[in-house]
């Protein structure tokens, strides 16, 4: 244990040592690493903030369920006890013939036109706030509606819930693809960055081998840096993200206040800063792995 | 210990190095390996230690065929040996002290208890004062001394030197065989590639001519 504890004091003295020679080289790495990490970081945060906006939003869904004009009493009845029940309705309002028509009399809009009909062309009507938002789920209550006896038609009024909600999906599916490009990227930068180094340390890595070095041995000091660069840039990345977004919010906040509001982008919680800082240091230590072992196989004919 | 078996060795694009070579070398066993330039000294060695493989016929250390090692074993194996290179091998990015101390970390040994067996290692060769020096800094002979003492630092059970003399003046290759044939008296196996007959006289041990790969017994 003692040993085991020695021996990889001494590796990571030796890649510190390493850094500390390379300081400007080292930073810039960090700082590419950095900006390349923050890029999907800021796309993210917006959306997260968009989509908690979206949710608060008042305006929601709303599905209209009219009536055949020929339903009777047991039927309508019938139907308000099942969309009571139903599991998929947050809230539900009855408006029957008779009020719709009362009120359409009573409206100094359209009484001109009340008084023309002879008789009360309104359905009976439900309105019902649905309590899943997502498209998808509001099209599938809305078929189910349909089929019902009696029921005449079912409006959806979902197209903005569906537009926001396909953009807020698109922007998703952007952050991963943004983030699997730039994760290659970053593989990339440090994978390269280590292979410089294998390349000025070749003579060293060819000795240890020759004098019974294992491979494990020689990628460890590799592997310690390329952690190390993973960690420094996603702790840059972090220090981009949040000064990028504090800068920002300065700007929102004056915008939100014409607007009576307070709405301010929120800093990534600590999931996320976690999140980015494994991801980071994991791309890291693969990056250096792989060309380590590139390095590796070229010297290892056998 | 060492046993070569109709060992043939042809590195790519090129004659064959070694020829239908047999011998066998015993634990504790002084051996020199003479021949002229090119008769395949090195290659014997670097059969011995794992670092080539024989085209035909077996290499056994210990009871181990080297041509069959698992790739993972071959590290293990070669820690066996302490080697010398004809070239050396030093990293002139590291000091003397910190060459020595390579193997000893590649073992697992660091700290006080490696920092005493390197000034034991480097005083053995006549080097102790020259630890914190650059090997560039160095002279040929007490380069060839610190390879030396890079070989001989983790205790080995067995020493290969490919040409250890070769850049010494006469004392010093009297004193450098004499700390071979030291360590052989503590129970290591020696074997040492020289091209010069003469330095090799007044050590006794068992002696293997190379003539254009073929092994000449004398
Ligand atoms: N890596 C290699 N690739 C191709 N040919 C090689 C290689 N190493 C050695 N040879 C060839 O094998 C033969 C024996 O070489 P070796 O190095 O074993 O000779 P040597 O006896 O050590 O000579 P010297 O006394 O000059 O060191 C030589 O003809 C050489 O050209
Ligand atoms: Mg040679």
């Amino acid at each position: 244990m003692k040993h085991w504890i020695n021996q990889h004091t001494l590796v990571w003295r030796l890649v510190l040592a390493r850094i500390c020679r390379n300081k400007l080289a080292t930073l810039l790495i960090w700082a590419v690493i950095g900006i390349a990490l923050c890029l999907p970081a800021i796309l993210y945060v917006i959306i997260d903030n968009v989509n908690q906006l979206a949710g608060e939003v008042k305006n929601e869904p709303q599905i209209s369920v009219f009536m055949k004009l020929d339903a009777d009493k047991a039927t309508v009845a019938n139907i308000k006890s099942l969309l009571e029940k139903h599991s998929g309705i947050s809230n539900l309002k009855f408006v029957s013939k008779d009020s719709a028509w009362k009120a359409m009399q009573d409206s100094a809009l359209t009484d001109n036109i009340a008084a023309n009909l002879k008789h009360n062309p309104l359905p009976d009507a439900f309105f019902i706030q649905p309590k899943a938002h997502a498209p998808s789920a509001i099209d599938q209550l809305q078929h189910e509606l349909q089929t019902l006896e009696g029921v005449e038609h079912v409006l959806a009024d979902a197209d903005w819930a569906k537009r926001l909600y396909s953009i807020l999906e698109l922007g998703k599916k952007a952050v991963w693809v943004l983030s699997g490009l730039l994760g290659f990227a970053l593989v990339t930068i440090i994978g390269n960055t280590i292979r410089l180094q294998i390349l000025t340390q070749r003579e060293e890595i060819e000795v240890s081998k020759l004098i019974g070095a294992t491979d494990g041995f020689i990628r460890r000091p590799f592997l310690y840096a390329g952690t190390l660069y993973g960690l420094g840039g996603s702790l840059a990345a972090l220090l981009f993200v949040n000064g990028i977004i504090t800068i920002f919010n300065l700007s929102v906040a004056d915008l939100a206040e014409l607007y009576g509001s307070s709405f301010i982008l929120a800093l990534p919680d600590w999931q996320i800063s976690l999140g980015i800082t494994a991801c980071a240091v994991a791309l890291g230590w693969l990056g250096s792995y792989i060309a380590v072992n590139r390095s590796l196989a070229r010297l290892n004919p056998h | 210990m060492i046993r070569f078996d109709q060992v043939s060795k042809r590195y790519p694009g090129s004659d064959e190095a070694l020829r239908g070579v047999s011998f066998e070398i015993a634990q504790g066993e002084l051996a020199f390996v003479t021949g002229h330039s090119g008769a395949g000294k090195s290659t014997l060695l670097k059969l011995m230690a794992a670092i080539e493989r024989p085209s035909s016929g077996t290499v056994l250390i210990g009871n181990q065929n080297v041509s069959k090692l698992r790739p993972r074993i071959v590290p293990y194996m070669r820690r066996k040996f302490g080697l010398v290179f004809q070239d050396h091998k030093l990293l002139y990015d590291r000091n003397c002290f910190e060459n020595v101390a390579l193997p000893l970390y590649i073992n697992g040994v660091t700290g006080q208890e490696a920092a005493k067996r390197i000034r034991a290692a480097l005083d053995k060769v006549g080097l102790l004062g020259k630890e914190k020096a650059m090997p560039i800094t160095l002279s040929g002979g007490e380069q060839q001394r610190l390879a030396i003492a890079r070989a001989v630092v983790s205790r080995p059970s067995i020493l290969i030197a490919d040409e250890p003399t070769g850049n010494l003046d006469e004392t010093y290759a009297a004193d450098i065989m004499a700390l071979f044939h030291a360590f052989r008296q503590v129970g290591v196996t020696v074997i040492i590639a020289t091209h010069d007959a003469h330095g090799i006289n007044s050590i006794p041990g068992k002696m293997l001519h190379l003539d254009h790969g073929k092994l000449t017994v004398s």
